[in-house]
């Protein structure tokens, strides 16, 4: 395909489609497709795509669209799926069952406010609500990064080291509905990229099995503990296929996290998808000033990975953290996860920041007085809620 | 009454012996002569949230013989559609049967039932119906008859049972039955029918439930026979959805010596013109469909 301009659903759907495709010589690809705005032309592309070994099964709900990757993926196929805000409430119980029957499926999440009230604009807590699903969680912040990062999730997922779905997440709107220039990937590229896809505990008739069926405490907490290994052994797979995808394609996508100037900062902010490079820019301009500020942004967020973090922040004493989420009755869900991971460092001033809920714009304007107000500070506070009007 | 087909070894029987069935149960049976009409042919059976998942008993045992996926409660069709797609497309070709109980077929699932019907997905779906939520401990269903007594309707239910069947043909499939576990020979034609004709299939099977319905284990058989007899669960075909075949016609008019055998009826024991009423209606339109749109001679 090489460099064009595209969307980033079109980003998407070209790379779950070339990733299906590439298993049209071992056991074929399945998707159960539904439409939700705002990751609708996902389904569309995907529906358009003419697979050699492949099937999109156009469903009733979302509830079905993951029961059909779920049987798709126990048949032995590659499967992938995408939706948004309400469409992953209703899906939850099926995304828990793909969890924990540790099927390798691919969902885009394209981040949108849940309703009521209706909203169709950005906001993580859609795929967050997710967070204790069994899948693995990245964020996206631009078109390239979500096009390198769906084909690294197929090559972690299907890790037998892994064996565990993953969700790949993007802004609605802000990435789903704008153009970028990208690099899409070719057939070419992601088969070398991606080995068959070879689910060991699938549905086989030589060796009869009920799978998913019933099991008391012992089996259940070996069953969780097994699933949390796996999750630490992604840190490792991940760097295996960063390192296989930059022979390939001549560039590295950023892994469980990205620091800039983080080394002798004193101040460090934290965020996540598009807002990470609005947050970037702030930070340079800051910088330039001679101030000692660095960012990190969070790409993994199951599993967390608390040991990039904890060495990212380096010396830093002062951290906020932009959560485009709202936990009621706590506060933001990333700034709950660094606070756990921060709990070696008490030094550390942490302070939680409310910011472009429901899709509103977060401007340098809005970062600059967090900044601001998070230099004042001699001590954290709850999570501050920034008008982002100012 | 049950076919234990000799050839077999154990283990490799659809249902397996040691399984964890109640005494009485429908779906010994029912599983049993699905393994018969099935012959050398081994399924997938994906089985959603229901009693009929507990007779696999506790991992890492299976009370069945062949590979079996267990799926949320809603989800057996939607799951099934995944399965039998790549198996498709993989060249495999036994058949994908979903087994699930009437929570799953007439309330929570309806939707991921009809949708797999109206994409006409190459699956065979088999409703035991034993219109309850047995595996709960018995609560009311949209497949419960009126004036049953449930553990949520202690005063009899007060509406009528639904009529999947009907729901189903509007669906316009190749092939819906009803089952009974007191006519072997019809059973098993209907099933072996069922494998012959690709898209999908659906079977109604009336499952007693012991425990459920305050009945005798022993006459599990025989109360299918009398609801068959009494033509309060007729035995019929609809081809397309549009052709319709009447298998029995009801030789008794009384519905009570059905009823008089569950105490789940014990409501209605004396006032039997609800029940009547329903059976006269679903016969009135049985008849009425099949004058009109017959099935053709085989």
């Amino acid at each position: 395909m090489g460099r064009t301009l595209a969307t980033g659903n079109h980003v998407a759907g070209h790379a779950l489609a070339l990733a299906g495709e590439a298993n049209r010589n071992e056991r074929g690809c399945c998707a159960g497709a539904y439409p939700i705005t705002p990751q609708t032309e996902i389904i569309e592309y995907l529906s358009g795509f003419k697979f050699n070994k492949g099937r999109v099964v156009l469903v009733e709900s979302e509830h079905s669209a993951m029961g059909v990757c779920i049987g798709g993926a126990l048949a032995g196929g590659r499967t992938f799926t995408a939706s948004s805000s309400n469409g992953l409430a209703y899906m939850t119980e099926n995304i828990f069952a793909a969890g924990y029957y540790r099927l390798p499926i691919v969902m885009i999440a394209v981040n949108r406010t849940l309703g009521p009230p209706w909203n169709i604009w950005v906001d993580q807590g859609d795929s967050l609500m997710m967070r204790d699903a069994a899948w693995l969680q990245f964020y996206c912040d631009s078109h390239q990064d979500l096009s390198d990062t769906i084909l690294l999730a197929f090559r972690v997922a299907e890790d037998h080291r892994v064996m565990l779905p993953v969700i790949v997440a993007m802004d609605g709107f802000v990435t789903s509905h704008t153009q970028m220039v990208v690099d899409l990937p070719t057939q070419q590229q992601v088969d070398a990229l991606l080995p068959p896809c070879d689910i060991p505990h699938r549905l086989k008739h030589d060796h009869p099995a009920t799978f998913g069926g019933m099991t008391f405490s012992n089996e259940t907490e070996h069953h969780r503990y097994a699933i949390q290994h796996s999750m630490e052994q992604v840190f490792p797979v991940l760097e295996e296929a960063r390192d296989e995808f930059e022979e390939i394609f001549g560039r590295r996508p950023a892994g469980a996290l990205e620091s800039f100037d983080t080394s002798d900062a004193e101040t460090i902010l934290i965020a996540c998808n598009t807002m990470a490079r609005t947050l970037h820019n702030v930070v340079k301009d800051r910088r330039a000033r001679g101030e000692k500020i660095g960012m990190i942004r969070l790409k993994l967020f199951r599993p967390f990975p608390r040991e990039q973090l904890l060495a990212a922040i380096g010396p830093a004493t002062r951290i906020a953290v932009l959560d485009r989420n709202h936990s009621p009755g706590s506060g933001g869900i990333f700034w709950q996860e660094i606070a756990t991971t921060l709990r070696e460092r008490p030094d550390v001033l942490l302070q939680d920041y409310l910011v472009g809920l429901g899709g509103g714009d977060v401007t340098p304007e809005n970062i600059n007085a967090i900044i601001d107000d998070l230099n004042e500070r001699t001590s954290a506070s709850a999570p501050e809620w920034k008008d982002t009007s100012i | 009454m049950s076919a234990v087909t000799p050839s077999k070894p154990y283990e490799s029987h659809l249902l397996r012996p040691g399984n964890t069935n109640c005494a009485g149960c429908g779906m010994s049976i029912g599983l049993q002569w699905l393994d018969e009409a099935l012959g050398d042919e081994k399924p997938v059976m994906v089985i959603p949230s229901c009693c009929g998942i507990v007779t696999a008993g506790a991992f890492p045992t299976s009370g069945y013989g062949v590979p079996t996926a267990a799926t949320t409660f809603a989800s057996s069709p939607a799951v099934a559609t995944g399965i039998s797609a790549v198996s498709k497309m993989n060249g495999i070709d036994n058949p994908v049967i979903c087994w699930a109980g009437d929570g799953g077929t007439y309330d929570i699932g309806i939707a991921t039932l009809s949708a797999a019907a109206e994409r006409n997905e190459d699956i065979i779906y088999i409703c035991y119906d034993n219109e309850i939520y047995g595996n709960t401990g018995g609560q009311r269903s949209g497949a419960t008859p009126v004036g049953a007594v449930t553990s949520t309707t202690p005063a009899g239910k007060g509406e009528r049972k639904k009529d999947i069947m009907a729901i189903m043909a509007a669906h316009r499939i190749p092939y819906a039955a009803t089952l009974s576990i007191a006519h072997r020979e019809d059973f098993l034609r209907k099933v072996r029918y069922a494998r012959s004709v690709k898209g999908f299939r659906f079977l109604l099977m009336l499952s007693p439930c012991p425990t459920g319905w305050k009945s005798e284990p022993d006459q599990s058989s025989e109360l299918i026979e009398l609801a068959v007899r009494s033509g309060l669960f007729p035995l019929y075909e609809v081809f397309d959805g549009r052709r319709y075949r009447i298998n029995q016609r009801p030789d008794s008019t009384a519905i009570e010596p059905y009823i008089r055998q569950q105490r789940r009826f014990s409501r209605v024991w004396n006032n039997t013109d609800e029940l009547q009423a329903f059976i006269d209606a679903q016969w009135q339109y049985l008849d009425g469909m099949a004058t009109v749109f017959p099935a053709k001679k085989d």
